[in-house]
């Protein structure tokens, strides 16, 4: 057969075969006249893929429906985010590393700050600890809300898509009154957090707690008896205890897979073990379970924030040292959020020795003893860990994290390989990989 | 210890003669020893050089910081941990170079021919048991000989413990065995690490860039890349980029 040379569907000789690039309906003229011997298909999918959950690129290696091979190619979000907090100040990191999980941000914040203070030997006044568990566990609620919107999404469950999202806007609603911003907050500081609760900030969490709990009996009578969700899920993407330890994954899908791994329990921080919340577990690994599992770990946050209102006693919210402590005092003015007038009359009039401090805090930064430490929590994706190196100076002198998508997305190919097309998209779904962390 | 390219770069105090040294950032008594050697020697009181340091500091120059080593009896379960290694791993004397105790963690610095045995035995030993690998990263030590770690951190869901190993390499022989046929987890991790500080884990089974792209030139977080960046023009000012404003160390 004589055929013009086609740029966009042609053919060429490799290592291993003859292989043919398809780029329309015309598999007529490709293949015509031409023997095949195995139907082995690569597919490309991604980066720009509404199912993949973000800019990830799978290559697939396909026997009809059937996957035989997953490769995950990621790094197309890639921002040197590690190495850009090596030229900034300890206290400048917090806007950074808000940006690489961007939905779970203040727990990268809780993270690093966490880090820093404990290389600093300080601990962060209890007011300050209980709003920094407070905001992170509604984070983990909003964070499941996202996953169950996008992964319903990608299974077609559109109504699950836009409840979810619905319900995680009154969860942005509540960061946007604590903290001013939606997303990226850089509200937890070294030493604290940059501001306390706002005026009438209690009714609106006690709100959002009544919100919340009416949302997710919403979620039981929209999805856990819906039989096409049920068959998308169940016995799909499997992966047990064994697999999980040697892949290094955590979180729910360790959880789901039968093993009551929550580091808030085991090896509890922030005073977490004083705190009566349970761990959900399931034993049948696969995409169903962490359903459950997620579902239910919301419904054990709202029981964590609503001990928290409690429990909550009013003081300060920074660290009592004012070498450490950021010299801002925030107040929501007519012309919006900024430092108060009060303080500035107080830095500048006060006395040259505080405009000096002031300046010098500011402008370098505080210093940070040397030393490496490790510092772990549990992030709603699993062990979200900080590995932080100080060589006595104002910034820090490497910072790496050990984010749990990054770690939990190397299971795709064991969950997927040989199972359907269409389970991969469960898959990936159920591992709920955020690709700023994964790239960072 | 030597100075690195970066410090003389910016130092311009070569010829500064004996100079007073800053307590807290050396540790008097433990010899230049190699592992846990800090960052670079740095000359002056901002780490400015040429201009304008009128402080009085200009002289004044911070040895890199070496972590002292730890003796016995290290607190808490530290010792169960080295007594069942010990116990299990007859070469522990020669494998373990130091032992290093600093906020609540510990740290083994080990030989790189004995790293795949050992983490074996960790995994494995009944009285160690650390079966999972939380993270595995790279740290670039310039200035010092060898100057890539990579760095281990290893859990204990059985015991609920957390070690970290530390092995290192110089730049010319960057290689450390691949840890991967113990720790699955270590793949990507591995890879990114090799993409980043350039150390190459000797039986990775596919040690290809993850982070950046495939004809990347250059490992870019080692400390003597260069950030990046251009300089940014508002209103006739101009503002370096980040890795060249001035600095205060």
């Amino acid at each position: 057969m004589a055929t013009t040379e086609d740029l966009y569907s042609g053919s060429r000789e490799t290592t291993e075969g003859r292989v043919y690039n398809v780029a329309g309906g015309d598999w007529d003229s490709v293949l015509g006249g031409q023997d095949f011997d195995d139907e082995r298909l690569v597919i490309n999918m991604g980066p720009q893929h509404p199912s993949t959950h973000g800019v990830l690129r799978l290559v697939l290696e396909l026997d009809g429906e059937t996957v035989t091979d997953a490769r995950a190619v990621i790094g197309y979000l890639h921002t040197g985010i590690e190495k850009n907090t090596e030229y900034r100040t300890w206290t400048q990191g917090t806007t950074f590393v808000t940006r690489m999980d961007y939905v779970a941000p203040l727990f990268n914040e809780l993270v690093y700050c966490l880090g820093v203070e404990k290389l600093l030997g300080v601990e962060a006044p209890p007011r300050a600890t209980m709003i920094r568990m407070l905001i992170t566990e509604i984070n983990r609620v909003s964070s499941h809300w996202v996953w169950l919107a996008t992964g319903g999404m990608e299974l077609g469950a559109l109504t699950a898509m836009t409840n979810g999202f619905l319900a995680r806007e009154k969860c942005l609603d509540v960061f946007e009154m604590i903290t001013g911003l939606r997303m990226n907050h850089a509200y937890i500081r070294p030493g604290g957090v940059a501001q306390d609760l706002p005026e009438g900030g209690m009714e609106r969490l006690h709100q959002w707690v009544r919100d919340t709990k009416k949302d997710l009996d919403g979620v039981e009578k929209l999805l856990r008896g819906q039989p096409i969700w049920i068959q998308r899920l169940k016995d799909v993407g499997w992966i047990g205890v064994e697999g999980c330890l040697s892949l290094g994954v955590t979180g729910p899908l360790l959880r789901a897979a039968g093993l009551p791994w929550d580091l808030r329990k085991v090896t509890p921080y922030m005073g977490y073990e004083t705190f009566d919340f349970d761990v959900p577990t399931d034993t049948r690994g696969d995409c169903w379970a962490r359903f459950v599992v997620r579902v239910a770990e919301m419904h054990e946050s709202v029981k964590i924030v609503e001990q928290i209102l409690a429990r909550i006693e009013p003081g300060p919210v920074m660290v009592d040292d004012p070498k450490i402590a950021w010299p801002a005092q925030l107040k929501l003015e007519a012309d919006g959020l900024g430092n108060s007038f009060e303080h500035v009359a107080k830095i500048m009039g006060g006395s040259m020795e505080s405009l000096i401090h002031h300046f010098k805090l500011v402008t370098e930064g505080f210093r940070v003893p040397a030393g490496q430490v490790y510092q772990a929590i549990e992030s709603p994706r699993g062990e979200l860990g900080v590995h932080m190196v100080s060589d006595g100076g104002t910034r820090p002198y490497r910072m790496h994290f050990r984010d749990p998508s990054f770690v939990n997305l190397q299971a795709l190919a064991a969950m997927s390989e040989g199972g359907l097309v269409a389970d991969v998209i469960a898959a990936v779904a159920s591992i709920d990989p955020i690709m700023g962390g994964v790239d960072r | 210890m030597t100075t690195s390219p970066s410090s003389s770069a910016q130092g311009g105090h070569a010829e500064t003669p004996e100079v007073p040294v800053v307590a807290d950032q050396a540790t008097p008594g433990v010899g230049p020893s190699e592992e846990g050697a800090f960052g670079t020697e740095q000359r002056g009181m901002f780490g400015i050089a040429g201009t304008g340091d009128t402080s009085g500091f200009g002289g004044l120059v911070r040895r890199p910081f070496i972590a002292p080593g730890a003796e016995r009896p290290y607190g808490g379960y530290f010792d169960d941990v080295a007594d069942a290694l010990e116990a299990v791993y007859p070469d522990f004397g020669d494998a373990v170079t130091k032992v290093i105790i600093d906020r609540g963690e510990i740290t083994f610095h080990v030989r790189r021919e004995h790293l795949l045995s050992m983490v074996r035995k960790l995994r494995d030993d009944p009285a160690l048991r650390f079966e999972l690998l939380s993270s595995l990263s790279g740290v670039d030590y310039l200035g010092t000989e060898h100057r890539l770690h990579a760095v281990y951190h290893l859990t204990s869901l059985t015991f609920r413990r957390r070690i970290r190993l530390e092995v290192s390499c110089s730049v010319e022989d960057n290689h450390i065995p691949s840890v991967t046929g113990v720790y699955p987890t270590a793949d990507w991790q591995e890879r990114e690490t090799w993409d980043l500080f350039g150390i190459i884990f000797d039986g990775h089974p596919g040690l290809t860039r993850i982070m950046m792209p495939d004809d990347w030139v250059g490992h870019p977080q080692r400390k003597d890349y260069p950030l990046g960046g251009i300089p940014v023009e508002y209103k006739g000012a101009t503002i370096p980029p980040p890795d060249e404003r001035r600095v205060y160390r």
